[in-house]
């Protein structure tokens, strides 16, 4: 995880969405403990306070559950998980047609080029 | 905490710094930061007691900070402060017979974290390694403040972002503050808590640096770009 951050984003909300992504692609499953605060910080070469400040952030969002003493858990309930894949789904759509509309396509080009471009995918592959 | 009241600090007829106040609260990690000669160093070594103010006062939990302040702060100078003919193992064994808080145990661990090898001569490692073993003799000490003048200038890529893991790994911030100086913006501020911003001897902003990030959308150097300039 020694991907460097965008600087002149908040770097707390950054790891939020970095954690968010891995439990979404299942490399850290329901139930399964995150690493510590301290080992998270090491990783990504982060101050602890702001890997504190994520854990936090995700917790008030029900994504993880604090345990005391034994640290920090993925939810199990499913309910939070898949809200947290479908808000993911729409912020990146959104930034996807915010960015072609400021370029001029209209809807209709931007369906039919999603379209095109998943069939020929597929076509390849 | 750490307490700075209108300092003035003179070198014969230069003034260095002109009335700065600071405060910094315990469990951070603070960038000093400003072009040279602003007053950085001096502002750390005023902490260390290895200066004294003009006028105004520093204090360090609430004492006047002079030379014996080094029972609480741990002073990482910009120099070359060891002896050469020394061996690594020989150089921990002199700090931990004069500081009473140095944690050996730490340190060893550190040099194992560090590659350093102990045998070898102060005066026969690299520049690099000697970066290295400052900050292992530095952060071995358990001592509430931690300042660093210049950790990483004229380091490699690897030394740097070795040192900067060391420091996350074996900094206790629940005890700890760290307070360093540094012109490498890019790699410490993701470390940072906060910064201050040093001009001329005058403090120009202390600022939470996801604060920067979260109300400006500017990065720690384009911010400072941009206050100095104004």
């Amino acid at each position: 995880m020694a991907q460097s951050f965008n600087t002149s984003v908040p770097i707390y909300l950054q790891l939020c969405e970095r954690i968010k992504n891995k439990i979404i692609r299942g490399e850290i499953g329901m139930g399964e403990r995150l690493p510590s605060v301290r080992d998270t910080a090491i990783d990504s070469s982060v101050n602890p306070n702001t890997v504190q400040r994520t854990y936090r952030e995700l917790e008030e969002s029900g994504i993880v559950e604090k345990k005391r003493g034994q640290g920090t858990f993925v939810t199990e309930d499913p309910a939070i998980l898949q809200k947290m894949r479908e808000e993911l789904k729409i912020s990146h759509i959104n930034l996807f047609v915010s960015e072609m509309r400021e370029m001029g396509y209209s809807d209709k080009e931007m369906l039919a080029g999603l379209k095109d471009y998943l069939v020929t995918k597929e076509e390849k592959e | 905490m750490i307490q700075l009241e209108g300092v003035v600090k003179r070198y014969l007829t230069k003034k260095a710094l002109d009335g700065i106040s600071l405060q910094i609260e315990p469990g951070h990690i603070v960038g000093l930061i400003g072009s040279n000669g602003s007053g950085k160093s001096t502002t750390l070594k005023l902490i260390a007691g290895l200066l004294q103010p003009t006028h105004g006062t520093v204090l360090v939990d609430g004492e006047v900070s002079n030379r014996r302040i080094c029972r609480k702060v741990a002073y990482l100078s910009e120099l070359d402060a060891y002896y050469s003919f020394f061996t690594v193992a020989q150089t921990v064994d002199f700090y931990a017979r004069t500081f009473s808080d140095f944690n050996r145990e730490k340190a060893e661990e550190m040099l194992d974290f560090m590659k350093l090898d102990r045998n070898q001569k102060v005066k026969h490692l690299s520049k690099g390694n000697r970066g290295r073993l400052k900050i292992v003799v530095t952060l071995a000490r358990e001592v509430p403040f931690i300042l660093m003048d210049e950790p990483l200038s004229g380091l490699d890529p690897m030394v740097r972002s070795s040192i900067i893991k060391g420091l996350i790994s074996f900094i206790d911030l629940e005890k700890q503050t760290v307070i360093l100086t540094t012109h490498e913006l890019q790699e410490i501020e993701p470390l940072l808590d906060t910064v201050v911003l040093i001009k001329n001897g005058v403090i120009l902003e202390q600022k939470s640096v996801e604060d920067i990030r979260c109300n400006e959308n500017l990065s720690l150097v384009d911010w400072m770009v941009e206050k100095y300039e104004q």
